[in-house]
């Protein structure tokens, strides 16, 4: 396997680096009004669960999510009133914490792409 | 072939194949999402058999000692014996009241002796059985192994109205029988890093785990600092005030701090004024590589598992027992 086959998900250290992804990304998302409060009565060991199995997947690590998955898992905060504000949020956040966690901006911006192609079902269109 | 047993189910797994999928193909319900062993929606608990360590990644020690597991990452290489995480899996024994002690004005010291072995950690807890059969459960305060059995202690605290806990303070005596099913919960401690510091922040008979697992970690010689806040309305509500401020005279690396939310006039200063986890987090603005324990009002252990978290401590690291709750929901 050549050296840019590996997935970034490999490259920084698999599924011990999430944990520390996730540590990083959900206190971002907890503190930033424009969002935190779709998050006010979540189970937040749960909750972290997910956003593991989220960035996982943004990742380029092992997921086996589908379109409808992500569907189903955000109706009722679409019905809350999600939207592409709150969308554009979290890929801000996930950018943020990328960079603290020192990857480039290319891959970054890859990241970012895999993130966007989840947005219409997230945001159930 | 290696056969996997689930309650009254027993299967066989095909090579490579994993535990999750075994159990899905054999019509066995098991909840799951990911299937890569990151959204713990699968977790198992093995009761016999061994599981790899790549299954365990992600989850809590107090979890992973007690042999939970993410089904869907892990391969049957051998027979197993698996159980739901919320199964009932627990022993039952016979257990005597050794003595009931006051410990304040509606919380006594309930001890208990086991003639059969009942392993458990301090801050796990127990279901506690009423002859009747009427069952609840308590915090475990204090753990010893007795001979073949075991020593146990509860704190258990009035509640108005409480079936429970009103026959233990009226009725129960030295000497009668109850029996105890358990233990359940990860809120306990782990060793392996003794240098590690932690907080442990409880109200009411919450502190009976608080208490069980500073001084679980101080006998297993944890260096670290060691902070306990224990919160109450007023200063009645406080106990073992004297046996912690001793435990802290003891070991320079524990700290306790009694704090109420009301100050009656004279009372010492030491007493600090205003919600416990308030000041606890007042103190201790960075939380990062700490080790968290929460227990007592369901509202407060919430407040306080969101800021610790927010204050640097990894989700991971907080411990708190949904069932740990001094509350009327558990003890009514």
């Amino acid at each position: 396997m050549s050296e840019s086959a590996v997935s970034l998900y490999d490259r920084i250290g698999g599924a011990r680096a999430m944990d520390a992804a996730v540590d990083l990304f959900y206190r971002k998302v907890l503190t930033d009004e424009r969002i935190c409060h779709f998050f006010d009565d979540v189970d937040m060991e749960r909750q972290a669960a997910k956003q593991k199995a989220f960035l996982t997947m943004v990742f380029g690590g092992p997921n086996n999510y589908t379109g409808l998955d992500m569907r189903k898992a955000h109706a009722h905060l679409v019905a809350r009133g999600l939207n592409d504000s709150h969308f554009d949020a979290v890929v801000e956040n996930l950018g943020a914490t990328l960079k603290e966690l020192g990857v480039g901006d290319a891959d970054i911006a890859g990241i970012a792409g895999i993130a966007e192609s989840a947005r219409n079902d997230v945001l159930g269109r | 072939m290696p056969s996997i047993r689930i309650g009254e189910s027993e299967i066989e797994s095909q090579p490579g194949e994993t535990v999750l999928a075994a159990l899905l193909r054999n019509d066995i319900e098991v909840p799951y999402s990911c299937r890569s062993g990151v959204c713990q929606t699968c977790t198992l608990r093995v009761l016999e058999g061994q599981v790899a360590p790549k299954a365990q990644v992600g989850l809590k020690e107090t979890l992973r000692t007690q042999g939970y597991f993410l089904s869907c990452v892990c391969e049957a290489d051998q027979d197993m014996v698996v159980a739901h995480p919320g199964a009932d899996v627990v022993n039952r024994v016979a257990a005597v009241v050794a003595e009931k002690r006051v410990l304040n004005s509606d919380t006594l010291l309930l001890e208990l002796y086991t003639t059969g072995q009942f392993d458990a950690a301090p801050g796990q807890f127990l279901h506690l059985r009423r002859p009747d059969g009427l069952i609840r459960s308590y915090s475990i305060a204090d753990y010893a192994a007795s001979g073949a059995g075991s020593r146990i202690g509860l704190h258990v605290r009035r509640l108005p109205g409480g079936a429970m806990t009103e026959w233990i303070h009226d009725v129960l005596a030295a000497g009668d029988s109850v029996e105890i099913g358990g233990p359940a919960g990860a809120c306990f401690y782990v060793p392996g890093r003794p240098g590690q510091s932690i907080l442990l922040i409880g109200t009411g008979s919450g502190l009976a785990p608080l208490w069980g697992i500073a001084r679980d970690a101080l006998m297993r010689g944890h260096e670290g600092q060691i902070a306990l806040y224990h919160g109450s309305w007023t200063s009645p509500g406080l106990y073992l005030t004297h046996e912690l401020s001793e435990l802290a005279e003891l070991h320079p690396n524990f700290k306790y701090y009694p704090c109420v939310d009301c100050r009656r006039e004279g009372e010492a200063e030491h007493l600090r004024e205003g919600r416990v986890d308030k000041i606890a987090f007042g103190d201790l603005a960075d939380l990062k590589g700490w080790r968290v324990f929460l227990c007592g009002h369901p509202d407060l252990v919430a407040a306080a598992r969101r800021r610790a978290f927010l204050s640097g401590a990894s989700m991971t690291e907080i411990h708190a027992d949904p069932f740990v709750l001094s509350t009327p929901a558990k003890s009514a």
